[in-house]
């Protein structure tokens, strides 16, 4: 669908500040009827700043938006739903334990006199469910639909709000790569009907696939302007970074030698006593980088807190170079040399009010240097973290500045610096480069591939597929808590990985039903 | 009233059997004691009815403001504060409808003042609540004065007909005006809640702010307006303790029935009618221990052990019953999401 000439959204010259931070610097946007306008750039640039204006989350210090040529003040959510804008969230805003028609009608209701009109919501949401050919179930609850079905409650929430203006922020993050074909159908449905969509993203394959335009944002600023048909994956990353960004992970044959990490038949439960881990057997051998491949939520959490002690293992066993290191307690784990990089940074990773040089040593402060005894032994802690800091390349005014003021970039080189500075055999990343910018990224896997090549044993856990691909030297893939299928890297494509990670089985993958998962599985029943 | 759709409840979807069940054995026990003690059961199940009365009022002030995300641990305070109030006013005008009334603007202010200390001033909300519990027993034992006269109390209204039916006409259709007012409240609050687009939004903003804000909800507004309903309602338990069950004020007269509330709130999951089976139990306990005192040389000869026992442990047993329902009958209760959070934006 190529779009129309009618402006729907403009914004001039948009500025906001935060303390500290210019989070956006005279931003201009326009938005074309039926089009999609692709806004890329890298966490912290400014594109989420931008959207929460469009929006009415947050108001700009100077600039203005227009919406159909018409100066308008979007001073809340309520102003911008009426002048047609809909946004999804990237952590959606959905109730668990209401009904997908609850929270479709939450605060524009269908109503009989003073009482909630349930039949009216239904019959509404069924309408669009046709016209849109986005399949839900409105008396289901949201708690027991999966992210893809959520993220549709989402758009419909916007279409019953009457929204032909869509905000997209990082739809695709939490889907399997069928789920992001399917949702990149929707889009094209809607904007086949006159809708305008912006897609906000860090991925420049899928930025690529579904824009007719593409923004680039750095630092708050709109660094250019460009289509997919001139912009190619390299050309967009530079102009992202402000620098060429190697693209591929370089890295050399692998040499596996002995088991390092072996699970023998590891059985986890979730908080609420759920297996969710079911049975899990695998080795990881020095010299060698396993990726574990998976939707979010099929266990990969609860097994690394299970391997690292965080989280009790039912029943099966744990091996580290042998030693039986079955519900053994974090420090005794990470004593037999395993760096752990957690997946929650914030959470797991750092104490964010300690100090960097404290984070450095917040599995070793109890050892010489850097304890005498009882005491802390300040100077050696400071020269470590000094040390860290500049082969570690981690931006922060001094090794005394709370952890907490550093971007988040910043925060994860900080525990790969604390974890590969020891001497260790085996490490275990999970989510390593989550939400992180470009730069970053980059020298974060090139440090973990080094660990590879000095022999440590990697199990690399991570959502992001390309991620896997990219530096995995055999590829696992986890689907509700079993390991389905481990694939040499070498061979391992994106559909049949995808077609995994949704379940369907390992054996006899027919290439006809690539483009819809489901259908395999039905086929096979 | 038709009521639209099915779905807005908790657990509609199923047939509450254990519920049915228990109900349907309580009903049998009824009318066996009936059969053998007409007197003794009316009295008694008049009696529960009256004693769970400030019990659920506390209970629905509860789960108004919880239901919306704020903790209201003061609802003892707002009790006692509005009774000790609604008793002056009271004592000064000798009109027992603007007494009531006066009471629960009483409860409304001191929401009000919950409110604003847990949303606007963003104070802990168990402190919150306490502040009002400590202010309420330390004014009210302050300018109480005793020997005030008062000016008689809210007496019972017998509906027409219906009060004439056997143990259901005495015990349901022959009350005081507020005992009234509670069991209609309870069905109001109940389909404000869970068939009204304020209730849909009330439970939103207590399961999911973020979600209600991006919406067009104003979220602190729904808060403030839900805890001063619930000010209100435990300013009607209040009115209740001093205009239609004593008649005078006391010291401490809430003598713990805030906390009870916030129990048998918990006991019910936070729904109106759940709060209310718990309320009964609360007040059948109590109508069971005085009518024990009370009728303890007429009790038939295989309870007369009971008679022996020393009265302090028959007092006991509404306590004892409410610690026993929390700890062994609840399960796990989840409260909504968001309580106790105050809501800003990032």
């Amino acid at each position: 669908m190529s779009a129309g000439s009618e402006i729907v959204l403009e914004a001039r010259n948009i500025t906001k500040r935060f303390p500290g931070v210019v989070a956006n610097e005279n931003v201009s946007l326009k938005l074309y009827r039926g089009e999609v306008l692709a806004l890329l750039g890298e966490n912290g640039a400014g594109k989420t700043t931008l959207m929460n204006i469009l929006y009415g989350l947050y108001h700009q210090d100077s600039g203005e938006v227009l919406i159909r040529g018409e100066p308008v003040r979007i001073s809340g959510p309520s102003d911008s739903i009426r002048h047609g804008i809909g946004m999804v969230h990237q952590h959606f805003m959905l109730v668990p334990v209401f009904t997908v028609a609850e929270n479709i009608i939450l605060g524009a209701e269908t109503r009989n006199g003073p009482f909630l009109d349930l039949n009216a919501a239904r019959r509404q949401i069924r309408e669009l469910s046709r016209q849109y050919n986005l399949d839900v179930d409105p008396d289901a609850y949201v708690k027991d639909l999966s992210v893809g079905q959520q993220q549709r409650v989402e758009i419909i929430k916007a279409l019953y709000r009457k929204a032909d203006i869509l905000i997209l922020d990082e739809p695709t993050a939490v889907l399997t790569p069928q789920e992001t074909e399917e949702l990149f159908t929707i889009i094209r449905s809607l904007t086949a009907r006159g809708a305008s969509v912006i897609f906000i993203s860090h991925k420049l394959k899928e930025v690529l696939a579904i824009a007719d335009r593409i923004m680039v944002l750095r630092r708050g600023r709109v660094v250019g302007e460009t289509t997919p048909r001139e912009a190619t994956e390299r050309s967009l990353a530079e102009m992202m970074v402000g620098r060429s960004v190697m693209m591929e992970v370089e890295k050399g044959e692998a040499h596996p030698g002995t088991p390092v990490l072996t699970l023998d038949r590891v059985t986890v439960l979730d908080d609420r006593g759920q297996r969710v881990v079911n049975e899990v057997s695998l080795e990881v051998h020095a010299g060698e980088i396993l990726g574990i491949a998976g939707v979010q939520g099929n266990g990969q959490t609860e097994l690394v807190e299970a391997i690292t002690g965080l989280r009790p293992v039912h029943s099966g066993r744990v091996l580290i170079n042998g030693r039986d290191v079955t519900n053994a307690s974090p420090r005794r784990i990470s004593e037999t040399g395993c760096a752990h990089v957690p997946e929650d940074r914030q959470e797991d990773g750092l104490v964010l009010t300690y100090s960097v040089a404290d984070n450095l040593v917040l599995n070793t402060y109890y050892t010489p240097p850097f304890a005498r005894g009882i005491v802390r032994n300040d100077r050696a802690i400071l020269n470590h973290a000094s040390r860290l800091i500049e082969r570690y390349d981690v931006r922060t005014p001094g090794p005394l500045t709370p952890v907490s003021a550093l971007s988040g970039g910043n925060k994860q080189k900080v525990i790969i610096a604390r974890e590969l500075s020891r001497e260790g055999r085996l490490l275990i990343a999970a989510q390593p480069t989550r939400g992180i910018d470009v730069g970053s990224i980059e020298f974060i896997h090139q440090r973990i591939v080094a660990e590879r090549d000095q022999g440590a044993a990697v199990l690399l856990v991570s959502a992001e597929l390309d991620e896997i691909m990219a530096l995995s030297d055999r590829i696992a893939v986890m689907y509700h808590g079993k390991i389905v299928a481990t694939l040499p890297a070498a061979s391992a494509t994106r559909e049949e990985l995808g077609l995994l990670m949704a379940g369907a089985q390992p054996t006899n993958v027919p290439h006809e039903t690539i483009a819809d998962g489901r259908a395999t599985v039905k086929a096979q029943r | 009233m038709r009521i639209t759709g099915s779905i807005a409840r908790p657990a509609a979807a199923r047939i509450p059997w254990l519920t049915i069940g228990v109900w349907g054995a309580l009903a049998i026990l009824v009318l066996i004691a009936y059969m053998r003690a007409p007197q003794a059961t009316t009295a008694v199940l008049t009696s529960t009815i009256r004693q769970s009365t400030p019990i659920i009022l506390g209970a629905l002030a509860g789960i108004m403001c919880e239901r919306s995300g704020v903790i209201n641990i003061g609802i003892e305070g707002m009790m006692l504060i509005s009774a000790f109030l609604g008793f002056l006013f009271n004592v000064w005008t000798g009109d027992l409808f603007l007494a009531t009334l006066g009471a629960l603007l009483v409860g409304a202010a001191v929401g009000a003042f919950h409110a604003l200390m847990s949303i606007t001033l963003k104070v802990d909300q168990i402190i919150a609540g306490t502040v009002i519990n400590i202010l309420a027993i330390g004014t009210t034992g302050y300018f109480y004065q005793q020997g005030l006269t008062t000016r008689g109390k809210l007496t019972p209204v017998s509906i027409p007909f219906l009060a004439d039916i056997p143990i259901i006409g005495p015990v349901f259709f022959s009350n005081p005006p507020i005992t009234y007012a509670s069991l209609i409240l309870i069905v109001v609050v109940h389909v404000l809640l869970f068939r009204t687009a304020w209730g849909l939004r009330t439970r939103a903003v207590g399961e999911h702010p973020a979600a209600a804000d991006t919406v067009g909800i104003a979220v602190n507004r729904v808060r403030y307006i839900n805890v001063i309903i619930g000010g209100m309602l435990a300013g009607l338990a209040g009115a209740f303790l001093t205009l239609e069950s004593v008649g005078s004020f006391e010291r401490n007269m809430t003598n713990g029935r805030g906390f009870v509330s916030l129990a048998v709130m918990i006991f019910g999951k936070w729904t109106p009618f759940g709060a209310w089976g718990g309320s009964l139990l609360f007040g059948f306990a109590n109508a069971l221990q005085s009518q024990i005192q009370f009728l303890k040389n007429q009790l038939p000869s295989w309870l007369a052990w009971i008679g022996d026992l020393p009265p302090q442990f028959i007092g006991m047993l509404p306590y004892v019953l409410t610690i026993a329902v929390l700890a062994g009958f609840v399960g796990r209760a989840r409260p909504p999401a968001a309580i106790g959070k105050v809501y800003e934006k990032e």
